[in-house]
């Protein structure tokens, strides 16, 4: 009859885990980070390279959304200039929390070359960023290495409370 | 002052004055089908678009105003900035227009490898509209095969210069290095199996019902309104005018290979994305011809790959390392830059998108005293304005994919 049954005490103990709730959730959180596509300008082809064939951005649960409103990471890809930067802001608070953002490229991260009037001098003037990816394109593959990077920073943090304002430059 | 009131609805920032049903949507500057940060301001009339207005300068990064602050060599890494998704193209239309003003001559080596560079961007350049048309309309398979041969190309360049998307490839003068080892026998296997991967794509879209009702009889652009809206490019040849400005006004060696100019007169999207193919087949001949071209320079020993200008370019390694007075010209070069003399110079090249034109005005300075970029997809953009009412609003979707503009040229 019951041939399955199972010797707990000796094969592998009970089938029950025991975690806290801060490492569930943030599991959950960091293995299905939502990214916005936000690709401004050069950068944003490789962030559609790397979501493309090659380097298939499906298997770190990351999937690109066009709405604010069901993402929670910020992917901002290229060139920010001052025409764009109210869009950004908007887009950004419209954004549920919690919330993370990758600055990806020289451009995102400090102006890159783009030392002119119409550039703003790094996204993080305006919205605060979680973590910098130099590069200018960076390759699809540091753009995925910045993603785990990132899933490591949210596995570090504490889950149920709402999080603390970030500093903005 | 509006006040609110019960029915009508009250917004601090938006007055209700008009009285007919036309509704005003705006389209961008941040959204997924708008190839970048084109924002359109489109006026409805229920679906049916009764006028458009594009909106740009969302990604205007000043680069005209950098090109006057810079010296010439520098300025070039700043190309590839404008047309992102081929990027040799914009180094070596900025390098032809440099050259006709210091005029040199470019060794045939050099030449050749340029028409590969050129090519391969090219084909880069087209599939990756390809795949994003295709993404727009629907069509995730042909995204993702696009992509994968995308990739393939993207290794070649990188064997050659080191970098996949801002190669930066070419100097004035020539071109920095020869290619590698494996660079023809890779490019060759590449080539023997597009005609088949171009056919897969095909296999998917051509007879796709949603692919055609997507595009045919869409966006038409007939002959007159293209010319006037200065088309250049697939979008000109689709509308009935068979021009390229290889075959008009040869530059490089384009008049030594043989190639078709694929033009229709049916001047919808689908017309247009039945050219996009049809160029990629023959950028492959073309590229089949230069490696011809290039064994031959091999065989005939034409090792050169920098023209051979002491006053305005570099002397090779060699010369600097054991003649002191090429030496001395190099220093000044690198810290001072070349003077080209006092003139101005125009010139046009085919870049996949249309016609890419550099014009420079020299006072015979280190800087251009003007430097002015002519983007095929700024022309592309404006005609939005007259071919966009009478569409619906799925179709704004579809003409913007098959216009194949790219906004760090548009906005420069
Ligand atoms: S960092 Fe470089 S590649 Fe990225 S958007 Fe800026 S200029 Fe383009």
């Amino acid at each position: 009859m019951a041939q399955h049954q199972v010797n707990y005490t000796q094969d592998n103990g009970l089938p029950v885990a025991l975690t806290t709730i801060d490492k569930v959730v943030n599991w959950g959180r960091s293995n299905s980070l939502w990214a916005l596509t936000y690709g401004l300008a050069c950068c944003g082809i490789e962030m559609m390279a790397s979501g493309a064939s090659r380097y298939d951005f499906d298997r770190y649960g990351t999937i690109f959304r066009s709405s604010p409103r069901q993402s929670e990471l910020m992917i901002v890809a290229g060139t920010l200039t001052k025409k764009h930067a109210e869009f950004i802001k908007r887009l950004y608070d419209q954004m549920a929390e919690p919330r993370w953002v990758i600055s990806m490229g020289s451009c995102a991260n400090t102006g890159g070359m783009f030392n002119t009037y119409a550039t703003v001098q790094g996204v993080d003037r305006v919205i605060p960023v979680d973590l910098y990816l130099p590069g200018c394109a960076p390759r699809p593959e540091t753009l995925q290495y910045a993603v785990m990077m990132l899933q490591k920073k949210i596995r570090a943090e504490k889950a149920g409370k709402a999080q603390r304002p970030k500093r903005l430059l | 002052m509006q006040q609110p009131n019960r029915l009508r609805p009250f917004f601090e920032n938006i007055t209700f004055d008009r009285e007919d049903n036309e509704m005003i949507v705006n389209f961008g500057p941040q959204h997924p089908s708008a190839h970048g940060q084109l924002r359109l301001i489109l006026h409805l009339q229920q679906e049916q678009i009764v006028k458009a207005h594009p909106d740009v300068g969302y990604l205007h990064r000043g680069m005209e105003k950098m090109g006057e602050n810079m010296i010439y060599n520098e300025f070039m890494p700043t190309t590839d900035r404008m047309d992102y998704i081929a990027s040799s193209s914009n180094n070596y239309g900025f390098a032809l227009a440099v050259e006709k003003l210091i005029d040199v001559h470019v060794p045939r080596r050099a030449k050749v490898i340029r028409m590969m560079l050129l090519e391969i961007n090219r084909l880069i350049s087209h599939l990756f509209w390809l795949a994003t048309t295709a993404l727009d309309i629907g069509a995730m398979t042909v995204f993702l095969y696009a992509f994968r041969e995308r990739e393939y190309l993207m290794d070649i360049i990188e064997d050659y210069c080191g970098a996949r998307l801002t190669h930066a490839a070419i100097r004035i003068g020539g071109v920095p290095l020869d290619i590698p080892d494996n660079f023809i026998p890779d490019l060759k296997d590449f080539l023997d199996k597009l005609p088949a991967n171009i056919k897969d794509y095909e296999d998917l879209l051509d007879t796709n019902r949603i692919w055609l009702m997507r595009m045919e009889n869409v966006g038409i652009i007939p002959e007159e309104m293209a010319l006037s809206w200065g088309c250049t490019g697939p979008m000109l040849r689709a509308s009935n005018v068979a021009w390229d400005i290889r075959k008009e006004e040869p530059y490089e060696l384009y008049d030594e290979v043989e190639f078709e100019v694929p033009y229709s007169d049916k001047c919808d999207n689908y017309a247009r994305y039945k050219i996009y193919m049809q160029e990629m087949r023959e950028s492959a001949k073309i590229l089949y011809q230069t490696i011809d071209m290039y064994a031959e320079t091999v065989k005939n020993n034409e090792t050169e790959l920098m023209a051979h200008s002491p006053q305005y370019i570099s002397a090779p390694k060699l010369e600097l390392m054991t003649q002191n007075y090429s030496l001395m010209q190099h220093f000044v070069l690198v810290t001072q830059g070349m003077r080209p003399p006092v003139g101005e110079v125009y010139i046009a090249t085919e870049s996949p998108k249309g016609e890419l034109g550099f014009y420079i005005n020299s006072q015979g300075g280190p800087y251009p005293y003007r430097l002015k970029l002519r983007a095929p997809s700024f022309w592309h953009t404006g005609i939005l304005t007259d071919l966009l009412p009478g569409h619906y609003i799925p179709d704004v979707v579809s003409i913007i994919g098959t216009t194949n503009i790219v906004f760090g040229e548009v906005d420069r």
